[in-house]
C-alpha cells in the first residue's frame, strides 16, 4: 500500500463513513446503500488526482450527502442506476475497450 | 498576518471566494496551465469569455455591462468565470435584481440566484456587487454606463451554483444561540408575557435583521475563524434575546458567548455596520453584550 496523501485518506474515510452508515440501515437494504455510496464514488473515478479544489468540492458535497442519506427515516435506496449513470459507464467501458 | 491584511482592507470590500484566491479583475493573461498543476480557482476574467448581447436593445439604448460570477457543480473540474451580459437600461427595471431578472428571462436561464420578496424583507438575494455585500433588491443599478458591474457571490463562502452561496454553517450557528424565547415561569395574568414600551424599545435595530448575512461575510475576522467565531450577524442576534426583557435565560446566553472565539473575535473592524443593507448596526449589538459581559 503506497503512502495516502492527505487528500486521498480524507477521500477513504468518506467511503468508510458511507459503509458505516449502510450498517445502520435495514439488513435486507443495505447491499442497496452500499451500491449506491460505490456508484456516487465511481461518478467521479476518472477526477484528476492534482485537481485539489474539484476534490475538495465532491468531498464536500459527499459529506452533504451522507448527512442526508444517513437519516434514519431513509431505510432503502434504489438498487440499480439511474439511467445517466448506466449511460456513462457504457461510455467509460467503450472508450476503455477502445484503448 | 492575516489580520493586518484585513483591517487595511476596510475600504472596498474584497472580492474574495474561496479561502484564498483573489480576483483580479485586470488579469488577462492566465498561466498557461501544465498538466499537473492545480487548476486556479480565481475566476477566468471576463475578456476570456463571450459577451451576451442584449435580444431587444432600443435605437436609443443605454448599454450596459455587467460581468457576472458563473459556475456550475455539475462540471465540477470547470473553473469559475465571470460572463459578461449587457443589458439595455431603458428596459430594465431600476434595481440589480431587475436586472439579473431580465438576463434570466430574457437573454440566459441558466443563471441561478436566490431571490423572493423583491424588497428587501426576505433577504435571499445578499450577493456581492461592485464590491460590496449587498440585496441585489436593494441595490440601484448604477446609471454610468461607461462602467460595467460586476456581481460576485457573497465573499468567502462555499458556492453552490453561480450567484448562490453555501450558508449551511451560517444557519447552524444562528441555531446555536437558540433564538427563541426561553421561560421557566407562566406569565403573571396566565395570557401574554407583557413587556414595557421601554423594554420593547431596546429590541428596535435589532428585530430588524432579517439574516442576509452580508455581515458576517464582509467580517475580516469572520473569513479566517468562521468555524469558532459567530460573526456579526449571528451576535446582533444573539444580542436580541440578551436584550428581551422576557427572556429567563440571558446569564445562560451570556455564558454560551463567554470565551475568547465566539465573542472576542470580533476586534471592531465594523465592517459589518457599513455593509449592512438593512441600515443596522451589529458592531454596537456586539459592543453592547462585551459592555454587559465586563460589568457583571
Amino acid at each position: 500500500m503506497p503512502r495516502l496523501s492527505g487528500l486521498q485518506k480524507d477521500v477513504l474515510a468518506l467511503y468508510r463513513l458511507c459503509l458505516r452508515a449502510a450498517r445502520r440501515k435495514p439488513t435486507e437494504n443495505r447491499p442497496n446503500f452500499e451500491a449506491f455510496a460505490r456508484r456516487e464514488f465511481d461518478k467521479n473515478i476518472d477526477m484528476d488526482r492534482k485537481d485539489f479544489s474539484s476534490i475538495e468540492f465532491l468531498l464536500r458535497k459527499g459529506r452533504r450527502q451522507l448527512e442526508i442519506y444517513e437519516a434514519p427515516n431513509i431505510t432503502n435506496i434504489s438498487s440499480q442506476a439511474t439511467s445517466s449513470t448506466v449511460h456513462r459507464l457504457n461510455q467509460l467501458f467503450i472508450a476503455a475497450s477502445m484503448e | 498576518m492575516a489580520l493586518r491584511l484585513a483591517t487595511r482592507r476596510l475600504a472596498p470590500l474584497t472580492l474574495r471566494r474561496g479561502m484564498a484566491t483573489t480576483i483580479e479583475s485586470g488579469k488577462d493573461s492566465i498561466p498557461a496551465a501544465s498538466p499537473i498543476t492545480t487548476p486556479n480557482r480565481s475566476p477566468v476574467s471576463e475578456s476570456k469569455t463571450s459577451t451576451i448581447e442584449d435580444p431587444q436593445a432600443g435605437t436609443d439604448a443605454k448599454i450596459k455591462k455587467f460581468q457576472v460570477y458563473r459556475w456550475n457543480p455539475d462540471e465540477p473540474t470547470s473553473k469559475p468565470k465571470m460572463q459578461t451580459y449587457t443589458l439595455d437600461l431603458n428596459k430594465t427595471g431600476p434595481m440589480m435584481l431587475d436586472a439579473l431578472i431580465r438576463i434570466k428571462n430574457e437573454v440566459d436561464p441558466t443563471l441561478t440566484f436566490r431571490r423572493s420578496c423583491r424588497e428587501g424583507i426576505c433577504g435571499s438575494c445578499a450577493m456581492n456587487i461592485d464590491g460590496i455585500n449587498t440585496l441585489a433588491c436593494l441595490c440601484r443599478i448604477p446609471t454610468d454606463t461607461s462602467k460595467e458591474s460586476r456581481i460576485y457571490p457573497l465573499p468567502h463562502t462555499y458556492v453552490v451554483k453561480d450567484l448562490v452561496p453555501d450558508l449551511t454553517h451560517f444557519y447552524k450557528q444562528y441555531k446555536s444561540i437558540k433564538p427563541y424565547l426561553q421561560r421557566d415561569t407562566p406569565p403573571p395574568d396566565g395570557r401574554e408575557n407583557r413587556q414595557s414600551k421601554a423594554d420593547r424599545a431596546k429590541l428596535d435595530g435589532l428585530y430588524e435583521c432579517i439574516l442576509c448575512a452580508c455581515c458576517s461575510t464582509s467580517c475580516p475576522s469572520y473569513w479566517w475563524n468562521s468555524e469558532e467565531y459567530l460573526g456579526p450577524a449571528v451576535l446582533l442576534q444573539s444580542y436580541r434575546w440578551i436584550a428581551d426583557s422576557r427572556d429567563e435565560k440571558t446569564e445562560q446566553r451570556k455564558d454560551a458567548l463567554n470565551n475568547s472565539m465566539a465573542l472576542y473575535r470580533c476586534h471592531t473592524i465594523l465592517n459589518c455596520s457599513r455593509t449592512c443593507p438593512k441600515g443596522l448596526n451589529p458592531a454596537l449589538a456586539i459592543a453592547e453584550i462585551k459592555k454587559s459581559m465586563a460589568f457583571t
